[in-house]
């Protein structure tokens, strides 16, 4: 079942990859690519937990088709980390005990680097906007909170 | 990629400790169950039931074997061994024989090269359905045609209901269930279905070994008993099948019972390739049980100063098709029906039937969430009748260590009721906050469009209580092995399942605490190399897994001081207090206890609710818990706060929709669960009273926050509305137009 063949770099990698039309990136990523730290709770637009940056933008992958990535530049959170040491959010969410079952840290992790990103020192109610779309059934949020403001300070 | 850990400490019992398994989780390394992978692996398919009751009366395979891709495409005939399984009777097919009782029951299993060509293989699969009439409606399931006609779960020690579609029919008589007294209220409460909703979908890989047998690598909450139920139905011995713990996003009860374990299994074994089975957000919903729906009539009888006289109960559980863990929450909704309150006379009726509805099973606060709904919505009312303090008729009335359960059980161990009230009843609440504000402040958030004109306030109190581990005589344990070795390092074998909680945390720190050394490793969870531990579940993990934990340490040094020294390896099994069964007539405990002990929580939220709009918002939680012992703290407080969410979102949101036993909502389009922006500030009040029974002291604390919350944040809401509110999730239309 190979339609294609796209190039794309991900996490500053250049990769290539044989693919069927109707993959998603998320499925491309998590299972020709060999990046399944971005997850896969709902795959139809609602959960957050496959947020990546494509060409900079946050998005959900599993919204977004492998084909549509060829030619792109693709961050996930596999990328967050740079010269072996974890990305401030990631420290922030182990410190702060905002991972339980961890099964939505990575979106999260991605889409609060995201926030840091554009907005340096956000408010609580900016956090929690800008969180809104990233589903947590474990830890009701407190924690995560405590971790993006650890991680803007 | 390699990464520098922050400095960490290692920590003891009672000290905060982040997670070992952090790290993996915060940069995507940590390998969930469905993220694995192996050479030569196809994807795994089920084919699931159209109908929630129908007679099947053919099915061709050919189109689907013919199909691109597909290596096997199974059925019930190709099931090798039994073809029925689970958890407490065998009563649910492995695939379907000739009659299919819910939506969404298996039917078939397709293997192929690619997930899409097994999805599409499997709709070529024809299945001729001859329609039956559904059993939807619990109240009259007792006068329907029986749904399992050579009744599974009779026979087995419970009251014998000589009534069809029965799972199990309980009646607690305490004291003169007759007695009158000076007040009255009674009510009829009403609890949809809710849906665990963990994020990490059911999925796994089994692999065939070559000799026959199969490795699973699976999320799930109890490796052992997985294996006792795939074993038989593969047709294997036990050590044939091994299970392995694969990285688990969340389980919440929802994987007690067996998922993609035998499915892939056989498809492994069959095409003797590894095989892969994912499902999606709408598989997972329809695919694993539900906490029971309830419905509940409630009577209390009290005395002009408040005393609770005699309290009168009639609980009716619908446990869907099959039977999963629903005689134990019947039993469990039962025992906490009356509340954390000393009551003297008592009757209680609980009962669960079989309906063509979404089957129903373990999920967090097992009973106890419904009941606790139903008692607190009681109280309040009892205390508005009585004209008294809500609180103070909750303090007048508070079960301690010493009093008796409406079972005849007298609590052994500690239970603060009391003080989980007052603390929690301390808590100062924040100011109302000026209008106009932010929309994101108001009811509804950034949607509602009015100045806030239609807010008002309530602050509304509510206590819950909850048993920890298995109950009823069953048979509970755990084991753990610890291997020391001769340069002084330790590595502990403990199948307890991680699930997010942070078990294997605790692990950790008791194996430290006890050996006295910070070199500890865990071993990998799998059946392979240590007994069971039992299920992540009642609350028991933590506990059990200490004193296995903590036992087979202090076996380990003793034989290393006997040894003179060098390496060790020693198993050791744990075993609470026994329990006994509840006498089938009576349902007063035959022993000293049928639960093993207790934890309670107490619960203060403010609400607002835009009676214009119908919409709310939870303002802030304040909760005080007893927890025995933390032994991490910073891990409490987390499941305390996941644990009140999840009872919020059943208070306002969250309901498994169905037709005629169809679900209607089978994504987070609609099915919601709270979000960043539904979720207040949560202030939890450890209350550390270590119980006599427990390793450390060490009590449950998953569930009570989830038990108390629903009733806490519906009694804010009522405080607010002046509504009764006798139906969660509360609906805008029940709180609209005031
Ligand atoms: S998996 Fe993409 S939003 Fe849920
Ligand atoms: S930690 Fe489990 S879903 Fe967020």
């Amino acid at each position: 079942m190979f339609g294609m063949r796209i190039w794309l770099r991900v996490n500053g990698e250049p990769v290539e990859a044989d693919i069927w039309e109707g993959e998603s990136l998320l499925y491309v990523l998590r299972e020709r690519l060999g990046y399944p730290g971005s997850k896969n709770a709902c795959e139809q637009g609602e959960c957050g937990s496959c947020s990546v940056m494509l060409d900079g933008k946050l998005v959900c992958a599993c919204l977004v088709l492998g084909a549509q990535a060829d030619g792109h530049e693709v961050v996930t959170v596999e990328g967050l980390s740079e010269d072996g040491r974890l990305h401030r959010v990631q420290e922030a969410f182990v410190v702060a005990g905002a991972v339980q079952c961890g099964f939505c840290t990575p979106g999260l992790v991605v889409a609060a680097a995201d926030l840091l990103q554009h907005r340096p020192d956000p408010s609580d109610d900016e956090i929690r906007e800008a969180l809104s779309g990233n589903l947590c059934r474990c830890t009701g949020y407190a924690k995560i909170f405590d971790a993006v403001r650890l991680a803007a300070r | 990629m390699s990464t520098t850990a922050p400095k960490l400490e290692l920590g003891r019992v009672g000290e905060i400790v982040p997670r070992a398994d952090g790290i993996p989780k915060v940069t995507g390394e940590f390998a969930y169950s469905s993220d694995l992978n192996a050479a030569g692996m196809l994807w795994g398919h089920t084919l699931r039931s159209p109908h929630s009751h129908a007679r099947i009366t053919g099915i061709d395979l050919s189109a689907a074997l013919a199909a691109p891709g597909v290596h096997a495409v199974l059925t019930h005939e190709d099931v090798p061994g039994e073809k029925l399984y689970g958890l407490e009777f065998q009563d649910q097919p492995v695939l379907a024989v000739d009659r299919v009782r819910y939506y969404g029951e298996p039917v078939a299993l397709v293997a192929a090269e690619h997930p899409e060509q097994a999805r599409r293989a499997a709709e070529l699969i024809r299945v001729d359905y001859e329609p039956l009439a559904p059993i939807a409606d619990a109240e009259t399931a007792t006068e329907q045609e029986p749904l399992h006609p050579d009744r599974p779960t009779m026979g087995h020690g419970y009251r014998d209901d000589p009534r069809p579609n029965i799972v199990r029919s309980l009646v607690i008589r305490h004291g003169d269930p007759d007695v009158e007294a000076d007040v009255s209220v009674s009510g009829v409460y009403e609890v949809g279905i809710q849906d665990q909703a963990f994020l990490g979908p059911e999925s796994g890989l089994c692999v065939p070994d070559g000799e026959g047998g199969v490795d699973v690598y699976v999320a799930t909450q109890w490796l052992h008993v997985d294996r006792d139920q795939v074993a038989p139905c593969l047709g294997l011995k036990p050590e044939q099948v091994r299970i392995h713990l694969a990285g688990v996003g969340g389980a919440f009860g929802g994987r007690e019972d067996l998922s993609m374990q035998i499915h892939g299994s056989m498809l492994a074994l069959h095409t003797n390739r590894p095989v892969k089975i994912v499902y999606n957000r709408e598989e997972s919903f329809v695919g694993h049980i539900h906490r029971h729906p309830a419905k509940i009539w409630m009577e209390h009888r009290a005395t002009r100063d408040g005393k609770l006289v005699n309290v009168r109960v009639r609980i009716l559980l619908d446990g869907g098709a099959y039977a999963s863990s629903s005689t134990a929450v019947t039993s469990n909704a039962a025992s906490f029906a009356c509340g954390p309150y000393q009551v003297d006379n008592a009757l209680i009726e609980s009962l669960c039937v079989y309906t063509n509805n979404p089957p129903c099973g373990a999920m967090r606060g097992f009973g106890a969430v419904q009941v606790c709904f139903a008692h607190e919505a009681q109280m309040d009312k009892l205390a508005a009748a009585l004209d008294i303090d809500p609180i103070e008729l909750r303090l007048l009335n508070a079960l301690q260590s010493g009093d008796t359960m409406p079972t005849g059980q007298t609590i052994a161990g500690t239970l603060p009721v009391a003080e989980v009230i007052r603390r929690a009843a301390a808590l100062p609440v924040p100011e109302q906050e000026e209008l106009p504000r932010d929309p994101l402040r108001l009811p509804g958030g950034s949607g509602n469009t009015t100045r806030g004109e239609g807010v008002k306030r309530g602050v509304g109190f509510a206590v819950g209580f909850k048993n920890i581990g298995y109950s009823e005589g069953f048979d509970d344990y755990t084991a753990a092995r610890v291997r020391l070795d001769a340069d002084g390092s330790a590595e502990i074998h403990c199948a307890a399942a991680e699930v997010g909680q942070g078990v294997a945390g605790v692990i950790l720190q008791v194996a430290r605490t006890e050996l006295g050394t910070e070199d500890v490793t865990l071993a990998p969870h799998t059946t392979a190399t240590v007994g069971s531990a039992g299920s992540a579940s009642a609350s028991r993990m933590t506990w059990m897994a200490s004193g296995a934990v903590r036992d087979a340490c202090r076996a380990a040094l003793e034989e290393r001081d006997r040894n003179g020294g060098g390496a060790v390896d020693v198993e050791r099994i744990y075993r609470h207090p026994r329990t006994s069964p509840l006498d089938p007539e009576t349902g007063q405990t035959t022993g000293e206890r049928s639960h093993v002990a207790y934890a309670c929580a107490a619960m203060r939220v403010v609400a607002e609710v835009d009676v214009e709009l119908g919409l709310t918002r939870i303002v802030w939680i304040g909760t005080a818990q007893d927890v025995g012992k933390a032994v991490n703290p910073q891990a409490v407080t987390g499941q305390i706060e996941g644990g009140a969410a999840q009872g919020l979102g059943l208070a306002l949101m969250e309901e498994i929709q169905t037709r005629d036993g169809l679900i209607t909502n089978a994504s987070f389009t609609d099915y919601l669960i709270p979000t960043t922006l539904d979720m207040p500030p949560v202030v939890s009040e450890l209350v550390e009273h270590p119980d006599p029974d427990a390793p450390y002291g060490v009590k449950g604390v998953g569930e009570p926050p989830t038990v108390v919350s629903t009733a806490a944040v519906v009694s804010a809401l009522r405080v607010a509305t002046g509504r009764e509110l006798t139906r969660v999730p509360v609906r805008p239309d029940d709180i609209v137009g005031l």
